[in-house]
């Protein structure tokens, strides 16, 4: 039994190894591309479309709310970056219920890869919106006393959503992986319910987080 | 150690480029195709508002046209029924004048009748007089009618008054005298002699002397010189007779139906 995907290494060359999370990401990369490209060739603008089509214009419409009801007006510049995160965590949650299937969100690199993510997004939106100075302002808000305390937190709140992302996926694939050993007949499919549950949870949690603290950055309101 | 720094990077770069490839196949596609539905619902909803608008104003220029059209309507009749009413007024009007016409047409001729019937009973009359006179005169008095009229003539002319006279025949730059005598019956040689010695004696001047017949003379005999006439009449007892035949017929005449169109004129 290991904690990570990254454990299980296909390939490696010093450094550089292809291990089951990249192997794994790929693969949700591969799959959520093919399907957006094949359902996407034949859209319709028209007011009659496709039912598949529907399913898409629900979920690109939903993230698109969500962004705009944390204070993001201008939710077409985000929706690339905050959807992605939302749809790559769903998918890699969600797509447990598959036998054999580990989530590359229960690794804590990928969980940090995303987690890094935001932190360098946020202030590149927020220099986007803002300019250099602007943003830069935002750490001495409410007063420069505040800076140090700022800078703390933009790395802490970074560290958090690496850690809940990993600590809660990596926890719920451990607790089933336990209970199929204690009992393996009816609990563990309880569990894995309640995992999926948490891997919807934890994928808003962290979208929605990363949304929050750009909004916070574009208004220069400081972390 | 949890953390493989180079997975870590591997991620990153995976995340981003598992972001720009559903950015480019999924979001962008998406949103333009929701953005092109909700143009195209916006442009038919301002089509529609158009139609709706150009279907108000359609109806709201029908609406104008329809109560112009009453109001025509109601002007045209209300000229025509005036029109008709006036006509009808005029059509009376052109009755009644002709009816009038009709009516001062038959009150005319019926005048003429009356002065025609008048005329004639003046005229035998007359004759019927001037015969009794004469048939009594020559069956009681053995004497003529014309010799007495003459007679009585003379006797009036040489009862004149010495001034008459003068006026009668003495013209101024004249100094000659014209006399003219008419009479209702031819005069007999002797009568006309008689009567000529009569007034060459009773004027100054010799007077050139001619005799005329008229049988319409209502008179017996008449002097005429110079613009004086003396004549010896009956005109008198005439229009006292025919007064009194006039009041008779008249009488006798049934009154005229006022608005009688084609009035039959009364023969008496």
């Amino acid at each position: 039994m290991h904690l990570s995907s990254d454990e299980l290494i296909f390939w490696q060359y010093g450094f550089a190894k292809l291990n089951l999370t990249i192997v794994t990401t790929w693969g949700l990369m591969l799959a959520l591309t093919f399907g957006a490209w094949l359902i996407t060739r034949k859209l319709s603008d028209d007011i009659f479309i496709s039912r598949w089509q529907h399913v898409l214009e629900v979920i690109v419409l939903g993230v698109k709310a969500q962004i705009e009801e944390v204070g993001l007006s201008q939710s077409r510049k985000y929706i690339s970056f905050i959807g992605t995160l939302f749809l790559f965590i769903v998918v890699s949650n969600l797509a447990a219920v598959i036998p054999g299937y580990e989530p590359p969100t229960g690794s804590l690199s990928t969980s940090t890869a995303l987690a890094i993510c935001v932190f360098v997004a946020v202030p590149l939106f927020g220099i986007r919106e803002l300019g250099v100075l602007g943003y830069l302002k935002s750490y001495l808000h409410p007063t420069p006393v505040m800076l140090p305390f700022n800078i703390i937190s933009e790395i802490s709140r970074t560290l958090a959503l690496a850690i809940r992302l990993f600590g809660n996926v990596m926890s719920g694939g451990m607790i089933i992986a336990i209970l199929l050993t204690i009992t393996p007949l009816f609990f563990p499919v309880v569990m894995n319910v309640l995992h999926l549950l948490t891997g919807m949870v934890q994928a808003y949690i962290f979208s929605i987080l990363a949304t929050v603290y750009i909004a916070a950055a574009t208004r220069g309101e400081g972390a | 150690m949890l953390i493989d720094w180079f997975t870590v990077g591997a991620q990153a770069v995976n995340f981003l480029i598992l972001m720009w490839l559903l950015k480019r196949f999924l979001y962008k596609p998406v949103l333009d195709a929701i953005d092109g539905r909700e143009q195209r619902l916006l442009r038919q909803m301002q089509d529609m508002q158009a139609a709706q608008a150009a279907a108000a104003q359609e109806r709201e220029e029908f609406e104008r046209k329809n109560a112009e059209f009453e109001q025509q309507h109601a002007t045209l009749l209300e000229q025509a029924t005036t029109e008709a009413q006036a006509a009808r007024q005029q059509l009376l009007e052109a009755a009644r004048a002709e009816a009038a016409a009709l009516r001062a047409q038959w009150q005319e001729a019926l005048d003429r009748e009356q002065q025609s019937l008048s005329r004639g009973i003046a005229t035998r009359t007359r004759q019927e007089v001037f015969a009794i006179t004469r048939k009594t005169l020559t069956d009681l008095a053995d004497t003529g009618l014309e010799a007495r009229m003459v007679a009585v003539f003379i006797r009036r002319l040489q009862a004149l008054g010495m001034v008459e006279k003068v006026q009668m025949c003495t013209p101024a730059g004249q100094k000659d005298c014209q006399v003219l005598i008419r009479s209702a019956f031819l005069l007999p040689p002797t009568e006309q002699a008689a009567l000529t010695q009569t007034v060459q004696s009773m004027l100054p001047i010799q007077p050139s002397i001619r005799f005329e017949t008229e049988p319409e003379l209502l008179s017996g005999i008449e002097l005429i010189s110079n613009g004086h006439k003396l004549e010896w009449s009956i005109a008198d007892y005439l229009t006292a007779l025919e007064a009194s035949i006039g009041d008779l017929l008249h009488t006798l005449t049934p009154p005229a139906a006022p608005t009688a169109p084609h009035p039959e004129p009364a023969h008496v």
